[in-house]
């Protein structure tokens, strides 16, 4: 399997969606000569030309709305938002349009169209440029949501994104485009729905979401080694829909959980699976369900005030041994 | 709170150049189009007279509780809307706002799925699930009604770049209202489909109000044609109560966004003589100010004209008017006959199901005791029927809404709406948690 980064997966597949379907095109900010502000679709517009590379004024309602109509008329958009705070300003046309059409028209019309951004913290862009908000969209009824931590998972569950005929959030993280990872070759599409097991443990199941399964891996690592707690670490992969069985199957068994996200702490991801596990799994529980999210804060500029900010691995290792507490 | 505008204030005015400003349609000295052959006349009557029966049996609907929600009415309103979509070929693509009864019938939606969509039953033409604001005909290429003021700009921009892609000559006519040009979306909008050459024509309905503030009011430039060419969109105007004129002004901008991928704005300048919707007690305006504008009414207008050219006869327009009234008791009766929508649907058409995306999701309903797997539509009969039930029982328990319960009992003449009953007898039941 050839090794290659995260965002060469997203450019892989948008080169092989665009190849494959005359209807799909790609559209935002400095994606044609700029090559796109991350280098996602370097390479795209000398390959498929202006019509189907569509560099876009920085209107990013607009941009999304457009989308949407085209979607509607039949073509298969892609609409790249530079930074996932960009996007807050097409939030009238991703909810009210975008996840609402398919509904509130009885079914007559379809949007199959793809939102692209990254998001997340750690490289000092300060309060505008660095949130992470897959839970607002998680929130959002009509909207698929999509938060690859891997090239491989990049790459295919993006081919899904654009092939799938519903609206999809698909949320790239600014810290991953650069990490590498194996890439199966010729590789299809992948399933949503399908949480990915990084690691099996039998002790504590730690739920890491977009970058944070990364770090849950790492303090996974940490747990084993100097604190004898063998943990599993789920990467739901997509948040709509959801792969609730897998979390469900490994909180039974472990009988802990502890989600891990970048995002804001109220109303969040964790807040969320929190509430869905002691639903559903309330009778296995040990421990109460832990969470270990973003400071409640926007996000700060100055390096160690913005390093305080976001979870990282030891955050993660304290809050899944608080699960042994008291037993 | 505000006062009422003096009539001064609203006056209608040339500006320094000379153009017409504000409110009057006729300073602006439109000329005069001769009448087209008498079938066509006669069909733009009819047509008219259609939704002006429609719309005011629409708010005695409204009146009797038949009707929920918000209602939009166009009366007055009608020669823009008639004159514009007479000018559409039947593959161009019509969108609108929210008030946009007129724009499904002219299009040719059948008076009765419109009627049956405001009663919120299974066959109106978004299937119950849109209501008022959000018509929706595909098969009319009618792409909707909008509840937010300006988001249909971008998708006409969409839209059009969809035919402008796969090399169509089909052109977008997106419909919006004087409010709309104050939204960000309004300038993005217009630089876009400039920029790229898109096929999409612009028709911003000036009725002289964004819902209670008048035009000189919330538009720093009150003659809205100018507002577009900035961005690259050349504005002209028409006179929105001359269905002649609005369809002449239409056509030729249809056509240049046809053939030269010039998209176009056209400022059709109108009023609206019932509220902004039927919660509306009009305290922004003048009565006198109504009547004025009344007296320009576009249908009485057109038919007078047709009288006096020997088109059609008075007699011929009172014929066509008792079938227009005749159409619309129909739509009432089909909608009143149509079913509500079954609870067991409550959760389709949420998503397009597929092997590798969308084939099941978690939902939770907060007022049911149990967590539910959403499944894929053919098999979500049972829970969705739980969730909904579970939901009818939970709204039926609310306060807030027990007034209006009994009042549209009361005006049903006791057959109360069938849905509120059994919700009640569950809460009786003790369902209601």
């Amino acid at each position: 399997m050839p090794a290659m980064r995260y965002r060469e997966a997203l450019n892989q597949a948008l080169r092989e969606e665009m190849e494959a379907d005359e209807r799909v095109f790609i559209m935002g900010e400095d994606i044609g000569v700029f090559q796109g502000a991350f280098k996602v679709t370097e390479g795209l517009l000398e390959e498929f030309g202006e019509k189907r590379v569509r560099d876009t004024p920085i209107s990013e309602n607009t941009i999304v709305g457009a989308g949407v109509g085209a979607a509607m008329a039949g073509l298969r958009p892609i609409v790249e938002i530079m930074t996932i705070n960009f996007a807050l300003l097409a939030m009238d046309q991703i909810i009210n349009c975008a996840a609402s059409i398919h509904y509130m028209f009885g079914g007559q019309v379809r949007v199959p169209l793809v939102i692209r951004m990254p998001q997340g913290a750690g490289h000092q862009l300060g309060p505008t440029h660095s949130h992470s908000f897959e839970a607002l969209y998680l929130h959002v009824p009509g909207l698929l949501v999509a938060v690859p931590t891997t090239a491989a998972d990049a790459k295919g569950l993006l081919k899904t994104a654009i092939q799938d005929e519903n609206p999809v959030i698909f949320i790239e993280h600014e810290s991953l485009y650069g990490q590498r990872g194996e890439v199966p070759e010729n590789g299809g599409p992948l399933r949503f729905g399908e949480a990915a097991i990084r690691r099996e443990g039998d002790d504590v199941t730690l739920v890491g979401i977009s970058r944070m399964a990364l770090t849950a891996e790492k303090a996974a690592e940490t747990l084993a080694s100097e604190h004898e707690v063998e943990a599993e670490v789920i990467d739901p992969r997509t948040l709509r829909p959801l792969d609730l069985d897998t979390i469900l199957a490994s909180v039974e068994k472990t009988n802990r959980a502890v989600i891990v996200e970048e995002g804001w702490p109220h109303g969040g991801v964790g807040a969320n699976l929190a509430a869905l596990i002691q639903e559903q799994a309330f009778d296995h529980l040990d421990a109460p369900v832990a969470r270990v999210t973003g400071a409640d804060v926007p996000m700060p500029y100055s390096k160690p005030l913005e390093q305080a900010a976001f979870p990282h691995d030891e955050h993660v290792v304290s809050a899944a041994l608080a699960t042994f507490r008291d037993l | 709170m505000a006062s009422k505008a003096t009539a001064s204030q609203k006056k209608p005015s040339k500006g320094d150049d000379g153009r017409a400003v504000g409110a009057d349609a006729s300073a602006l000295d439109r000329p005069r189009h001769s009448l087209p052959d008498a079938e066509t006349c006669t069909a733009v009557h009819e047509k008219m007279l259609v939704i002006r029966r429609f719309e005011e049996r629409a708010g005695e609907m409204y009146a009797k509780a038949k009707i929920g929600g918000f209602l939009h009415l166009c009366i007055g309103e009608e020669a823009t809307v008639v004159g514009a979509t007479q000018a559409l070929r039947a593959g161009d693509y019509l969108m609108s706002t929210y008030r946009e009864h007129g724009q499904a019938i002219a299009r040719g939606t059948p008076p009765k799925e419109v009627m049956a969509e405001l009663f919120g039953r299974s066959g109106g033409c978004s299937g119950g699930r849109g209501g008022s604001m959000h018509l929706f005909d595909w098969e009319r290429r009618f792409l909707g009604g909008y509840g937010i003021v300006g988001a249909n700009l971008p998708l006409a921009v969409g839209v059009a770049l969809a035919s402008d892609y796969t090399a169509s000559d089909d052109v977008t006519l997106c419909m919006s209202g004087d409010g709309a040009t104050n939204q960000g979306t309004f300038g993005e909008a217009m630089n876009l489909a400039a920029l790229w050459s898109l096929p999409v024509v612009f028709l911003i309905i000036n009725n002289q109000f964004g819902m209670g503030t008048a035009l000189e009011r919330h538009s720093a430039e009150t003659d809205l044609s100018r507002k577009s060419s900035g961005f690259g969109v050349p504005g002209s105007r028409c006179d929105g109560m001359d269905v002649l004129d609005v369809h002449a002004v239409v056509s030729e901008a249809l056509e240049k966004a046809r053939r030269n991928r010039e998209p176009q704005l056209i400022e059709a300048v109108t009023y609206r003589f019932r509220g902004h919707s039927m919660a509306d007690p009009e305290e922004y305006r003048e009565k006198e100010e109504v009547e004025e504008w009344r007296e320009r009414d576009p249908i009485a207008s057109f038919g007078r004209r047709l009288a006096e050219e020997d088109v059609l006869s008075e007699e011929r327009q009172a014929e066509l008017d008792d079938e227009a009234v005749k159409l619309i008791d129909e739509a009432v009766e089909f909608a009143d006959d149509s079913p509500l929508p079954d609870l067991d649907s409550l959760y389709d058409d949420l998503y397009v199901y597929s092997e590798n995306g969308a084939n099941a999701w978690w939902t939770v309903d907060e007022r049911s005791p149990e967590t539910h797997r959403g499944e894929a539509e053919r098999d979500s009969g049972d829970v969705a029927h739980e969730l909904a039930e579970a939901g009818a029982a939970y709204a039926g328990a609310g306060a807030g809404d027990a007034k209006a319960r009994k009042r549209r009992r009361k005006q049903d003449g006791g057959e109360a709406a069938e849905g509120e009953q059994a919700a009640a007898d569950r809460e009786d039941e003790g369902g209601g948690d």
